[in-house]
């Protein structure tokens, strides 16, 4: 599934961690021109649109996106109670809107409801790399055809790294991205995880996860083939 | 549900709505889990006050009320968790050590998960030592650290006693490698080399392992992580080595001190403190490259060290393995390259400012290692709080002074018996507070118990002595 837009950058980040407990994949934009630099080859699959902090870039985001040949969608618009006045006489501007601050449960289901009626994808199921799959509807993980036995934390780690090959991270990225607010060891954490994970891809497949020396950790290959 | 860190939900409304979508989601994981892999068995897992692994089986049919509700059953059969008035408590599954087990020879999937105990109304018991040491690295928290362990476990294998007697003294060894040595046909390096691959599998790295010192000793030394996964981890470890020894009809042992003569068991454990990424022991002006942090929590260590040892030392064998002579500790002293000394600074290398540590060598691997991180965390803490000056480190090896030269230099000693170690203990504010009142008073009670048993016994040595030559 190709990413979702996001609005801010970086968005806020509660919406971060809901969207990556929902296993979408998702790209921050900060303007209008960014959405048109970072866009991938096949598109974005939709957009989400914060428009509490900054209303005004939010909207005029939404109409450069509705302005295209082809219209974007789905678009979903976060906004607060305070400024459903606001939404008058902007209906085309979205296909669906949730008050901000959002239940993430919530948030979720209307992303689900949207893509399946805009039939645009829906949830991932697989992420395959290599000899590497996670199944995302069963969380099971294989490799080379061999389950991989995880704990919870591995296995979301592990799902973050593989959404996102070739990309580094640094320790306090994946910790926000993956553990979120919650978490007992700081930064250090990561280091534990990532040396679990190893431990269980076993020595062979080890070398999937690479250290970047004083940045942090990379998965699979670059994409400059560094 | 030890998402949050007190094992209570975070307060701000936003953050409790993404909290219980990803306490869910462990939940769904582990379930789902199950399900996917033909878990027929879970156990659950916890321990009790006195260090000893307990678990009970559950099926998958009773895995999700388990999740959401915990297990009641009755603690007064559990050692610290009987009280005055009733003694049902709740086993709560932490979704997040969910783990399969890959070391059971049955092909039947059974998986653990680690539990804390709660009492009905979903308080945390005051009796579970998990609890003891979550408050404990909370107050840490507080103090804006992390707290990280990583302990060196050694142990024996013995050959298994024969058939219908009970007291094999002295134990016998399985084989006569000594130090280093490299022999392929040795059964207790294959099966430690089994046992390191299995941790591999469940996902404990180890940094090294060894053949140690004495005939048919071994070592394990653990990667470093957060002290709540450590103490699992420990507990993990010891069942593992003992699982698999037992699987070739071997007795592995965490003994302190099994046999006369040679060293005993300890678990040095290397400690560090973490602000975020940045190693808060690190200084690099220092001349030691220690901080002032460092310092202050060596100082709190060194200082509380008499009254903690009942805990990182708790059997009356213990302290058989704290006597000069088989490197172990018995003077109260830091140094960076003195193996006698009870606090070791182990050099950190260039660039290397993460690795910045201090190792305490006194526990053995038959502590309760949530309780005993808990007691040397909360020694190190006051440290750092009472502003607790360091003394010199120590120059020459102290089991070579003599006691009017430690008086000089104001060395004192560890205690010389879990007698002395209980008197200490029960003078201790620290203590007291750190272990909570139920846990401090039940051990002292206990280990009196034990003392007072084994003062009543007439030892081997006794007869051998004084029987003929008195």
């Amino acid at each position: 599934m190709e990413p979702l837009l996001v609005y801010p950058d970086p968005p806020p980040p509660a919406l971060a961690q809901a969207l990556d407990l929902a296993g979408y994949p998702w790209k921050a934009v900060a303007s209008t021109e960014s959405a048109e630099a970072s866009e991938p080859e096949d598109g974005w699959s939709g957009a989400l649109v914060c428009a509490d902090a900054d209303p005004e870039g939010a909207f005029a985001l939404c109409r450069s996106l509705r302005k295209r040949d082809l219209p974007f969608e789905p678009l979903l618009l976060l906004v607060a109670a305070s400024q459903l006045p606001e939404l008058e006489l902007r209906e085309d501007l979205f296909d669906d809107f949730c008050l901000s601050p959002f239940q993430p449960k919530e948030l979720e289901a209307r992303l689900a409801h949207l893509f399946w009626r805009t039939g645009r994808g829906s949830r991932p199921e697989l992420v395959e790399y290599g000899s590497l799959v996670l199944n995302l509807e069963t969380y099971q993980a294989a490799i080379g055809g061999r389950p991989l036995d995880l704990t919870y934390m591995e296995y979301e780690l592990l799902k973050f790294l593989a959404t996102h090959p070739g990309k580094v991270f640094t320790r306090e990225t994946l910790l926000s991205r993956v553990w979120g607010y919650e978490y007992y060891g700081g930064a250090r954490t990561v280091d534990v995880h990532i040396r679990r994970l190893r431990a269980k891809l076993g020595e062979e497949h080890a070398h999937m996860i690479s250290t970047v020396r004083s940045v942090g950790y990379r998965f699979g290959q670059s994409r400059w083939g560094l | 549900m030890t998402a949050a860190p007190s094992g209570a939900p975070p307060a701000a409304g936003r953050r409790t709505a993404l909290y219980r979508v990803a306490v869910e989601r462990q939940q769904d994981y582990v379930l789902r889990t199950v399900e996917e892999r033909g878990v027929r068995f879970i156990q659950l897992w916890f321990t009790d006050v006195l260090g000893v692994s307990k678990s009970f089986q559950i099926t998958p049919a009773e895995l999700e009320n388990a999740l959401e509700e915990g297990m009641t059953f009755d603690g007064s059969a559990i050692d610290g968790f009987s009280r005055v008035q009733e003694s049902d408590v709740l086993a709560l599954p932490d979704a997040k050590t969910f783990q399969l087990l890959p070391y059971l020879v049955d092909s039947t999937p059974v998986a653990r998960v680690v539990c804390d105990i709660v009492n009905l109304d979903g308080s945390p018991f005051e009796g579970d030592p998990r609890q003891v040491l979550r408050r404990t690295l909370e107050r840490a928290r507080g103090l804006g650290f992390s707290f990280f362990a990583a302990p060196e476990l050694e142990y024996f294998y013995f050959l298994p006693s024969p058939p219908g007697t009970h007291d094999p003294t002295p134990p016998q060894v399985i084989d006569r490698a000594s130090f280093f040595d490299l022999t392929t046909d040795d059964l207790g390096s294959e099966l430690r080399r089994r046992t390191v691959l299995t941790l591999e599998d469940m996902g404990i790295p180890v940094e090294y392992s060894q053949h140690e010192d004495a005939p048919s000793q071994h070592e394990i030394d653990l990667r470093y992580t957060d002290a709540l996964t450590m103490a699992d981890t420990v507990m993990t470890v010891r069942m593992v080595v003992k699982e698999l020894a037992a699987q070739q009809g071997v007795m592995a042992t965490f003994m302190p001190k099994p046999l006369s003569g040679v060293q005993g068991s300890g678990m040095h454990t290397h400690l560090s403190l973490f602000d975020g990424d940045t190693n808060v022991f690190y200084d690099d002006s220092d001349e030691y490259h220690l901080s002032t942090v460092a310092r202050r929590f060596i100082a709190g260590v060194l200082h509380h060290a008499q009254e903690l040892t009942a805990i990182t030392n708790q059997w009356v064998n213990s302290y058989k393995r704290l006597i000069v002579g088989y490197e172990a500790p018995v003077y109260i002293s830091w140094a960076r390259n003195n193996r006698s000394a009870l606090v070791r600074v182990p050099p950190t290398k260039k660039g290397k400012q993460d690795s910045t540590r201090i190792e305490y060598r006194a526990p053995d691997s038959s502590c309760n290692p949530y309780l005993a991180f808990a007691a040397v965390l909360a020694a190190g803490l006051a440290g750092i709080e009472g502003g607790y000056e360091l003394a010199p480190e120590a120059a020459a090896n102290l089991y070579e002074l003599s006691a009017e030269q430690r008086m000089a230099e104001g060395i004192a000693a560890l205690p010389g018996s879990l007698s002395e170690a209980l008197d200490r203990m029960e003078r201790s504010e620290l203590m007291a507070e750190t272990l909570g009142e139920h846990v401090f008073e039940w051990f002292l009670r206990n280990k009196r118990a034990e003392w007072a048993a084994y003062k009543a016994e007439v030892t081997p040595f006794e007869i051998r002595r004084y029987l003929t030559a008195l």
